[in-house]
């Protein structure tokens, strides 16, 4: 499965980021290859407008399955989550995208809307 | 004629203004009282006239017509405000963020987003005597303000073209949602307090007033909570002031009690007259 | 870290007043003036701007003469009545246009570029208490999409993170549009600053129906409480009904603009009168935020 993360940095030692669409960049997991990729978001974050839509669309076309996050998608971008079937973890905000992965793991973290 | 109320900062007596310099007004002319301030309208509160009409107002959007779709994907390429995404073998549209620009509509190649009507807000036209107060309001959720004050300046040029001064209570601030109220307004008349917040807010809307080459006087309100800064900005910029009114504990009574004033208080009256007398000479009302 | 956004739908309630006030009173803390289509703060806590940052938002449409045809096509398809035409000569009308880009796509000789518009700045400041201020300034007509806000607020989160402060108290934006959806997201508890007067009440509802979205918990301060004996009742029974938690009424009180005349907040105008009150309502907020 693959897990997204929004984050600070690029390694497993960066710290999350708590916001969604404006993330700086999201960090995909492979659970099956264990490959960490990710993608410089501050390009979409610079846009005005449906800037958690488009985040949402690029965790369409990276077939992400699972969301880590903070404080959790606005309402437009969870419209656009809701429709990807794509589970949302929140609270993870002050974690270290370690941390967080660990924590949704031992299912510590909240599921979002 | 056509008088936009604005001011940079919030509270300082903009909707009082307007209602009671149109109440006052329509004793001896046509009047009409746009409420512009969509998101928060409070002129309602107080006047109390006769519902002439209501009209609910919508703007489009599109909607997705999955069965003409070829899932293209070009209405997603052209959506500069990402309200229409393509995911995989859906199309989402997310209304909120649709400005109605009729790209992603008019450019499907298999006219699979026709534009439909969504909820906009409600306008309300009342009637006392010879004034007409027309107030919209914004549905909650809906995040832009402008084109609800666009549908309903044109509803008063349709439907209320014989009064001899429009009377426009604008949203405060500086921002797009002003600026289309106040684009086409003969006049600005901007209201302001005697603080460091009034005058810094002055200040902006000024240079808004300015950028939109628009002819401007200033009313000071609550006189006597502040200093004198104020005057001293409008003298060296050389900006009218029509009218002064006074703090006085009694008139915030009044106000908090959705009351008008220019019948009840003097003060107020005499400014409200001078504020008439200046329009006149400008050639706009009675 | 916990944020506070302090809201009040209307304008004139004291808002600022009572956001500055706390300023004085909170540790550990920064302020973000999310109000950036007609900051205040700045008047109170004089900053020094030390960091600036251009700011860059929305589209609008620009048209070269050289490449254009004078085909007309663009102003046929724009729903914005935004390209003028004087002769044959085409333009957009800057202020009409909403930066779609349908002219762009449609251009048969693509005259037409989009570029993002500078429409403000954003601030890092040390303001006269020593704390850091994170503020921005709207330029004039620009679209305020909430964009800037969430920059403020980003700044905000930041600074906050370096300098290991714990509360970040947010002065929010009027209305219930989209700055004052981009202030409330994020928010741990919202803290409404109204006045008893019907358009006070009215507007206070409206945005508590949109905080109610964000699942925010909110707390309230009824301001010249005593201007009206019978609407700060309707005002009690609405925080009751709605579970918003009422921290305090507050008297009229003439300090408030005599404060800000003084370019002071009120904790520094009148210490004996207004610290022990904030002081009490910092701790209130602090308790409701564990």
């Amino acid at each position: 499965m693959i897990i997204v993360f929004t984050s600070k940095g690029t390694d497993w030692d960066a710290k999350m980021d708590p916001r969604f669409g404006r993330t700086d960049y999201l960090l995909f997991y492979n659970e099956e290859t264990k490959e960490l990729s990710h993608i410089d978001n501050r390009e979409v974050a610079n846009q005005a407008h449906g800037v958690g839509p488009k985040t949402a669309q690029i965790l369409f076309e990276r077939g992400a399955k699972v969301l880590i996050t903070g404080n959790g998608p606005g309402g437009n971008a969870a419209q656009a989550l809701k429709q990807m079937e794509l589970k949302i973890f929140v609270g993870a905000g002050e974690m270290t995208v370690r941390e967080a992965y660990e924590a949704y793991q031992r299912g510590q973290l909240a599921q979002g809307a | 004629m056509k008088l936009a109320i604005a001011s940079g900062k919030g509270g300082t007596g903009k909707t009082t203004l307007a209602v009671n310099l149109a109440l006052h007004a329509a004793n001896s002319q046509k009047v009409v009282l746009l409420d512009l301030d969509v998101e928060e309208p409070n002129s309602g509160i107080f006047i109390k006239g006769e519902l002439k009409r209501e009209k609910q107002l919508v703007r489009h959007v599109p909607v997705w017509e999955k069965e003409a779709c070829t899932l293209c994907g070009k209405c997603s390429e052209v959506c500069r405000f990402n309200a229409v995404l393509k995911l995989g073998k859906h199309i989402l549209v997310m209304p909120e963020l649709c400005h109605g620009c009729y790209a992603c509509s008019e450019l499907c190649p298999e006219n699979a987003l026709p534009m439909q009507e969504s909820a906009l807000g409600r306008l309300r036209h009342h009637q006392i005597g010879s004034l007409d107060f027309v107030e919209s309001k914004m549905i909650i959720g809906v995040e832009m303000a402008t084109p609800l004050i666009e549908q309903t300046l044109a509803y008063a040029e349709a439907e209320i073209p014989h009064a001899s001064l429009q009377i426009r209570d604008c949203p405060p601030g500086t921002s797009c949602s002003v600026i289309n109220a106040t684009r086409d307004a003969d006049f600005a008349l901007l209201v302001t307090e005697p603080t460091p917040f009034g005058l810094h807010d002055l200040s902006l809307a000024v240079q808004t007033m300015r950028f939109l080459k628009k002819p401007m006087a200033v009313v000071v309100n609550r006189v006597g909570i502040g200093n004198d800064d104020v005057f001293k900005y409008c003298e060296a910029e050389d900006i009218p002031i029509w009218a002064s009114f006074p703090h006085e504990r009694a008139i915030a009574e009044l106000y908090s009690r959705g009351e008008t004033l220019y019948d009840k208080v003097d003060s107020i009256r005499a400014g409200l007259d001078a504020i008439l007398l200046q329009i006149s000479k400008l050639g706009g009302g009675k | 870290m916990k944020e506070l956004v302090i809201i009040s739908g209307k304008g004139g309630t004291g808002k600022t007043s009572v956001a500055a006030a706390l300023a004085f009173v909170a540790e550990n803390s920064l302020i973000a003036d999310c109000d950036v289509d007609a900051a205040d703060m700045h008047l109170i806590l004089k900053p020094d701007e030390e960091f600036a940052e251009d700011f860059y938002s929305g589209l609008k449409a620009e048209i070269d003469p050289a490449i254009c045809t004078s085909c007309g096509l663009c102003q046929e398809i724009c729903r914005f009545h935004a390209i003028k035409q004087v002769d044959s000569f085409f333009s957009v009308d800057f202020l009409a246009c909403e930066g779609c880009g349908y002219c762009f796509e449609i251009c048969p000789v693509k005259a037409i570029s989009l570029p993002q518009q500078n429409v403000g700045q954003s601030f890092i400041s040390n303001t006269k208490l020593g704390t850091k201020l994170i503020h921005a300034r709207l330029g004039i007509g620009a679209d305020n999409s909430g964009k800037l806000v969430a920059k403020v607020k980003k700044d905000a989160k930041r600074i906050a993170e370096e300098k290991g402060l714990y509360y970040i108290l947010v002065d929010g934006s009027p209305g219930i549009g989209c700055p004052v959806i981009s202030s409330l997201s994020g928010a741990d508890l919202v803290l409404f600053v109204t006045e008893p007067s019907l358009s006070g009440l009215s507007d206070l509802q409206r945005v508590w129906e949109l905080t109610k979205r964000f699942a925010i918990k909110g707390v309230c301060l009824i301001n010249k409480a005593d201007l009206n004996a019978e609407i700060s009742a309707q005002i009690r029974d609405f925080l009751s009904r709605e579970g918003i938690g009422l921290l305090q009424e507050i008297p009229y009180d003439e300090d408030f603009s005599r404060a800000i005349t003084q370019g002071q907040s009120l904790v520094e105008y009148a210490p004996e009168k207004w610290k022990p009150r904030f002081e009490k309502i910092w701790e209130q907020i602090k308790k409701e935020l564990k």
